[in-house]
């Protein structure tokens, strides 16, 4: 009978939340990196038992571990990512991993890391090694796109949401915190901005071709072309004809809004997406407005919303939902989960209608994913 | 000759917190002791050579600003973790 597995990664740990196939009982397993900053973990959809996690101790840089046998035990990577050594002695340093995608499955051991500062990395032993991918780390107008250094997003300018396209193992998306969503065709040789009709209130100039802000993009994984995103400014789906963005968060309720860190696309109907809406009013709160949380779904690709509250607090909920942090199964129903700045990993298994706690008290919680194993 | 290493770095050489490496310099220090303990020297030297910043080395109780700190037969090399974050 298949399980679930759902990883969650903190800011001082690694867990596993492990579910029954009726997603009714659920234990934890961890940590894991006691202590140390894990900005995200993903098992290896591919083979399902390699799981690679990026990890950095307060004291020490940053590394990326991996396991064969899905965290029972781990390896460092003998060559993490990290940036060319510059002649000058001036060479950017990483920082920290961000995120980690797999590669297709006809790339077997390849994976893709963002790293912070925005840096794209490649792998083509399953983590083991990394490279640069010099079309991006030494593009000419790379330092353009992702602005000064020191001139950082919260926790670091960043390269995240690393999307293999299911139909073109050579075209990746990407975003860059303050920076946009850009396309490579080619492996990551050149890169396309790909931000018009996206809403830029920080910039001086709204029709600039880059320097917006992404928070979290996602493709669908069956559908050729679909494409949304989260923004700072706002909620899309890309129309893939024109390259154009339509601001599908203009159909959200206005005392609500469009603003928020994660989103969540159903693995089947590419019409149906989630969002977990928070407050970028005044000074920026990032927790749900009001201190009522609630996800939104739509199911006509945006045209219209739905709120999802039952069994969340009605109240006094303040918490934060990241980007990397609200995730879905490919079940049937489909099975939703976040985890809370305050350490709660909550789920739904009927698409968003009911929510429960899975698990409490856990640290700061950066990302969550989800698999069926066996 | 005598390396002491902080408590963050324990998982690399089986918990022992001080071992035996040899070198001229810090930086041949480093890389001996990374080829006892692999994926030692990344965690406290970043890929452009410098010693990261909550790391401080010490060689015999003095502050060592570079890895071009020259070392003799019997000097004691100090690895710290400066106290950070929370």
């Amino acid at each position: 009978m298949p399980r679930l597995h759902v990883l969650v990664a903190t800011r001082k740990g690694l867990f596993a939340l492990h579910g029954d196939a009726a997603r009714e009982n659920w234990s934890i397993e961890g940590p894991h990196f006691l202590g140390q900053v894990v900005n995200h973990a993903v098992l290896d959809p591919r083979d399902g038992r390699t799981v690679v996690a990026a990890v950095k101790a307060g004291h020490l840089g940053h590394t990326v571990f991996r396991s064969e046998d899905r965290g029972a035990t781990w390896n460092e990577a003998a060559r993490p990512p990290s940036f060319e050594k510059a002649e000058s002695g001036e060479g950017e340093t990483v920082s920290h991993v961000f995120w980690l995608t797999p590669g297709p499955a006809s790339q077997e051991g390849r994976w893709y890391a963002g790293t912070s500062p925005a840096g794209l990395f490649r792998s083509d032993d399953a983590g083991r090694t990394w490279e640069g991918i010099a079309g991006f780390n030494a593009h000419p107008d790379r330092r353009k796109w992702i602005g000064p250094p020191g001139d950082a997003p919260p926790d670091g300018n960043t390269l995240h949401s690393l999307n293999v396209d299911p139909f073109d193992p050579d075209h990746l998306y990407i975003g860059l915190s303050a920076g946009g969503v850009f396309e490579t065709r080619d492996r990551g040789d050149s890169w396309t901005p790909l931000n018009r009709g996206v809403s830029a209130d920080f910039l001086p100039d709204p029709d600039s071709p880059y320097g917006h802000d992404p928070h979290c993009l996602r493709v669908h994984p069956k559908a050729r072309d679909v494409v949304y995103h989260q923004n700072h400014c706002g909620i899309y789906r890309l129309e893939r004809a024109d390259n154009r963005w339509t601001r599908i968060g203009d159909n959200m309720p206005r005392d609500v809004g469009d603003i928020g860190f994660p989103l969540v696309l159903h693995p089947r109907d590419p019409k149906t997406a989630w969002v977990f809406p928070m407050d970028g009013g005044t000074v920026w709160p990032r927790m749900p407005i009001g201190g009522k949380p609630a996800a939104y779904v739509t199911r006509d690709a945006g045209s219209s919303w739905k709120r999802q509250d039952k069994g969340l607090p009605a109240e006094q909920g303040w918490f934060t939902v990241k980007r990397q942090a609200m995730t879905n199964d490919a079940l049937d129903p489909v099975g939703l989960y976040f985890g809370t700045t305050g350490g709660e990993v909550w789920g739904s298994f009927d698409e968003g209608e009911s929510w429960r706690c899975l698990h409490r008290h856990l640290p700061h919680i950066y990302a969550i994913e989800a698999a069926l194993v066996s | 000759m005598r390396v002491v290493l902080p408590s963050p770095l324990a998982s690399y050489t089986a918990n022992r917190r001080e071992v035996e490496a040899d070198g001229a310099s810090l930086a041949e220090l480093l890389a001996d002791l990374d080829r006892r303990y692999p994926g030692l020297r990344f965690r406290v030297i970043d890929e452009q050579g410098a010693i990261r910043p909550h790391i401080r080395i010490f060689v015999n109780r003095s502050l060592a600003p570079t890895l071009a700190t020259a070392l003799a037969p019997g000097d004691e090399v100090l690895v710290v973790a400066a106290l950070s974050g929370g």
